[in-house]
């Protein structure tokens, strides 16, 4: 852990720390600490982790990170300028040298490619590489290049040189989008683009930048990556069902639905099982953590969750406003034994969960319209 | 003569490559391309239409909202939904606040930095910035304290040698005008921008879950449910922040944008007669009538800068080539455009095997189809949208387009060019941020009558619809024109096509060998050094390229179509 902290720090020898570095940019050491009392919550540890985490990022000099952008929305760059904890400023200018990122980097055509070589050669091994988009493998992926070379040239040769690689949103983790049937150009996500490097998923549509904060602090303090599902995904974001922590929850437990939009149901805030709603199945932070400052999410706002931090949700968990078949239990104690809310249990339950719908799309569109009523 | 290419374009969304020919100092011919790939629209077909918009939506996630909203209206359309008046007044609000903070960000975080050097800014006088601020705008953060704490960050943040995201950029570039006090004060509000933009945007989360990719849209109105007395619903207290957030928007708009457009554009008047383009404008028209319908903004096309006379738009006038494009189109033969309804294309990428140096632009070179509007090219966006309103007499318009200009001291033959294209923006945004906070006190007006009506249901269950219906939906998005056409069957998407702004502008050549926008506005710019083409990107970012979009185009043949029906 020591060592990989140096390593992160070893492209600046001389250096000063991090939060000397925060001062002279007018960040104060009550600031400083109130963020890593923040990351601590974000990261679901204990407020006493807040020293921990202030001592941590003082000793590391401010790390390299590069941010590529294949098949992609610039939604998850979006969601990055709306980051709190700490704010994009202090992200990009403070906290990491972004040396890289096209949608934000003043530099254009070659001088910005010279960028992103001067990295990979001058400090490989020791960089953070970000991926947001899909990788397009089919005919020998010419459907995303910059620059001239293909997304999964760079890809291979940025994000195999990384020290890790974070893959933001579902499309870069498991392909999301551009990979749903009949997945035209062959998309995949960053794992199984570049074999053998060492990536984090942070899935999600676009992702919540709290999540990617909180990894990039995790990583930061405790030197490795945080423990992960059989997805790829930190527990602390995607440890539980969403269904398992939503507001809502006492209402489906009751038996009490919102039946069409609008109506008296909806206004008080009933359950959107029989809306459509994928937090059943979904494993995802978004009902305490929320988005844009804590204001919302979706089911908070009305709508149900799409399953979008989910691998293949555009196909397993559409159509949106289907009901999902069968969610086990009615009533507190009989969902609490048969689903098991435990970390460790959480991803073998979303494999047998994903099964479960799987199977069910094979069915024919006529049961599918009887769901629906 | 020369042949530079840029690639990557940076500051936009998606993957732009500039190829361009230069000839004594000025670019001789240029074309436009887009790198990226990824087809949604084939992924749509033999899916239930009610959830287009959550596919569509994710065209582009900077234009987030834009394509949830021509998505439900082109459903609606086909199967012919009205939605009621509260859930047009929210979609109102909603597009309002996405154009002023989308705009806000293009302006400082991707398009300014073209036209300010921040490395000149290490150089100013904080009390001569102070003054300079004053002079231009009342907004309190103007003292000389202030902007030295900002150079005292920048000074510091530049002695480490590590300059992250501005490294390697054009500074010190012979085309920057701006004395060093103009430039630190771009630069203390490009980062109060990055604040700002984060806080208004919350109208998108409390009216719709999040942003970006808010989830709410519903074909037939919102999910979000309205009731005074509930804590989840759309009551009082969220009412009354989106009236605070919308006003911050709005005072923001007036006193750092519109002041500091001003104040830039000074400096820079010749771009008033640089990067005209194709000179033809088309217009959707937006923000409809909550009771009447009709739009706020009005559609229109203007042909040849002509601004006595503005067409009606007719959506069968719309057509796409590929003669110059990565597609083949197996019936009719290529040198024949297809409409939307029709719209049906077979990838087939004929470009050079990567790594490559330079595309082959006699054939075809661009993943974006060449959209047509009479067999014209057309530019869109803000400066389409307000030369439309403001030949039609558009009050409001009229009388802002006329102050600004008025303001710098130029005729209205400026607004054909970059400047014009950047300035418009600043326009657009202003009108819409004055406008916006109207729409929400309309909403609190039909609540307090007792209207909480937010979605109409007739017709939501597909068993409702006809067997066959197709259907178009228009949007006055940020960037310009934005068109979605459907056909449903049997309760399904049939065949789905987008024809948005950025195809538009970044068309590349058609049959004819017409250039598209971006490329017609390039073609006479100057270049001081054609290493440095800070000039390209000054004309390319007037238009807010938005390349994700642009690109969406299915890749099947009619036969696949039943394959990829996965359920």
């Amino acid at each position: 852990m020591g060592k990989l902290r140096k390593e992160l720090g070893g492209c600046d020898e001389e250096g000063p720390s991090l939060s000397r570095l925060l001062e002279e940019r007018g960040v104060s050491r009550r600031d400083f600490l109130k963020f890593c009392t923040t990351m601590s919550a974000a990261l679901a540890l204990p407020v006493t982790f807040a020293p921990k985490i202030a001592q941590a990022l003082d000793e590391v000099k401010r790390p390299t990170l590069v941010w590529l952008e294949y098949q992609d929305c610039a939604a998850d760059t979006e969601a990055l300028l709306r980051a709190e904890h700490p704010t994009v400023a202090e992200l990009i200018l403070d906290i990491l040298s972004v040396d890289y990122h096209e949608t934000v980097m003043a530099a254009a055509g070659f001088q910005a490619e010279e960028a992103l070589a001067k990295v990979v050669k001058e400090q490989k091994g020791k960089y953070l590489a970000v991926v947001e988009g899909s990788i397009p493998l089919k005919d020998d992926g010419i459907y995303c290049c910059v620059a001239g070379r293909t997304a999964v040239d760079t890809a291979r040769e940025v994000c195999g040189n990384a020290l890790a690689t974070i893959a933001v949103g579902t499309c870069a983790s498991f392909g999301g989008l551009p990979a749903a049937s009949p997945n035209p150009t062959g998309a995949v996500g960053v794992r199984e683009a570049v074999p053998g490097a060492t990536v984090l998923n942070l899935p999600g549509c676009p992702l919540n930048a709290d999540n990617l904060t909180a990894a990039v602090v995790y990583f930061l303090t405790f030197g490795k990556l945080p423990a992960t599902d059989d997805q790829g995904r930190p527990l602390f974001a995607y440890g539980k069902r969403i269904h398992d922590n939503c507001e809502r929850r006492p209402h489906f437990d009751a038996g009490q639905y919102v039946e069409r939009w609008g109506d008296d149901g909806h206004k008080v805030g009933y359950c959107l099982y029989k809306m459509g709603c994928k937090g059943p199945e979904t494993f995802h932070n978004c009902p305490t953590q929320r988005f844009n400052q804590k204001t919302s999410w979706p089911v908070a706002a009305g709508h149900g969750c799409a399953g979008c931090s989910q691998p293949g949700f555009w196909d397993t968990m559409t159509p949106l406003y289907q009901r999902l078949p069968n969610v086990p239990g009615f009533g507190i104690e009989h969902t609490a034994d048969s689903i098991g809310i435990g970390v460790a249990a959480g991803t073998a339950a979303a494999f047998a969960v994903h099964g479960v719908v799987s199977a069910f799309r094979g069915k024919s569109d006529a049961d599918t319209s009887k769901e629906e009523k | 003569m020369t042949r530079i290419v840029v690639d990557p374009i940076t500051r936009i969304e998606g993957h732009l490559r500039i190829e361009a020919e230069v000839n004594g100092g000025r670019v001789s011919d240029a074309w436009s391309s887009s790198t990226m790939f990824r087809g949604i629209e084939t992924i749509l077909k033999g899916r239930d239409p009610r959830d287009a918009w959550y596919f569509t939506q994710r065209f582009c996630g900077v234009c987030t909202t834009v394509h949830s909203i021509a998505s439900i209206r082109c459903v609606e359309n086909a199967l012919d939904i009205k939605v009621p008046p509260n859930a047009q007044l929210i979609r109102n609000i909603i597009m309002g606040i996405q154009n002023v903070q989308d705009h806000v960000i293009h302006f400082y975080h991707l398009h300014a930095l073209d036209w300010v050097d921040i490395t000149s800014a290490l150089k100013a006088d904080p009390t001569k910035t102070a003054a300079l601020a004053a002079s231009i705008s009342d907004w309190p953060l103007n003292s000389p304290t202030y902007f030295k704490g900002v150079q005292d960050k920048l000074k510091a943040f530049v002695a480490k040698g590590r300059l992250g995201p501005f490294a390697n950029a054009y500074w010190g570039h012979p085309a920057y005008k701006l004395p060093p006090e103009a430039n630190l004060m771009a630069t203390a509000h490009y980062l109060e921008a990055l604040e700002w933009q984060k806080d208004v945007i919350k109208v998108h989360a409390i009216l719709g879950s999040k942003n970006p990719h808010p989830q709410t849209f519903l074909v037939g109105g919102m999910a979000i449910p309205i009731d005074l007395d509930s804590q989840n619903a759309l009551n009082a207290d969220k009412l009354a922040q989106i009236k605070q957030l919308l006003a911050k928007a709005q005072v923001f708009v007036e006193k750092v944008y519109i002041p500091d457009l001003i104040a830039v554009a000074s400096f820079y008047k010749e771009w008033g007669g640089i990067g005209g383009g194709v000179g033809n404008y088309l217009s959707y028209g937006e923000f409809p009538d909550p009771v009447s319908g009709k739009p706020w903004f009005p559609a229109g096309v203007i042909v040849n800068k002509d601004l006595t006379k503005v067409m009606p738009v007719e959506q069968d006038k719309v057509t796409e080539y590929v003669d110059h494009s990565w597609y083949q189109y197996s019936k009719p033969a290529t040198g024949k455009g297809l409409h939307p309804w029709e719209g049906e294309s077979q990838k087939l990428y004929t470009g050079p095997t990567p790594p490559y140096k330079n595309l082959n632009v006699d054939r075809q070179y661009s993943w974006v189809k060449a959209p047509r509007y009479l067999d014209q090219p057309m530019e869109v966006g803000p400066l389409a949208r307000l030369l439309v309103a403001y030949a039609s007499g558009h009050k409001e318009v009229q009388g802002a387009v006329n102050g600004v200009l008025k303001q710098l001291n130029v005729g209205p033959e400026v607004l054909f060019s970059t400047l014009g294209r950047t300035a418009a923006r600043g326009i657009d945004c202003l009108l819409i941020a004055q406008q916006t906070p109207k729409w929400l006190d309309q909403l609190i007006d039909n609540i307090g009558k007792g209207d909480t009506k937010v979605h109409n249901g007739a017709k939501w269950d597909p068993a409702s619809w006809p067997q066959y219906a197709k259907g178009y939906g228009w949007h006055e998005a940020p960037r310009g024109a934005l068109g979605h056409w459907i056909k449903i069957e049997n309760g399904k998407i049939l065949n789905y096509q987008a024809v948005v702004p950025s195809t538009w502008n970044a068309s590349p050549r058609d049959a004819k060998g017409l250039r598209g926008p971006y490329e017609a506005a390039l073609v006479g710019t100057p270049l001081a050094d054609p290493n440095k083409p800070l000039e390209i990107l000054r004309t390319i970012h007037s238009f807010d390229p938005c390349l994700a979009c642009a690109v969406h185009v299915m890749d099947a043949t009619g036969n696949e179509m039943v394959k990829i029906n996965v359920r």
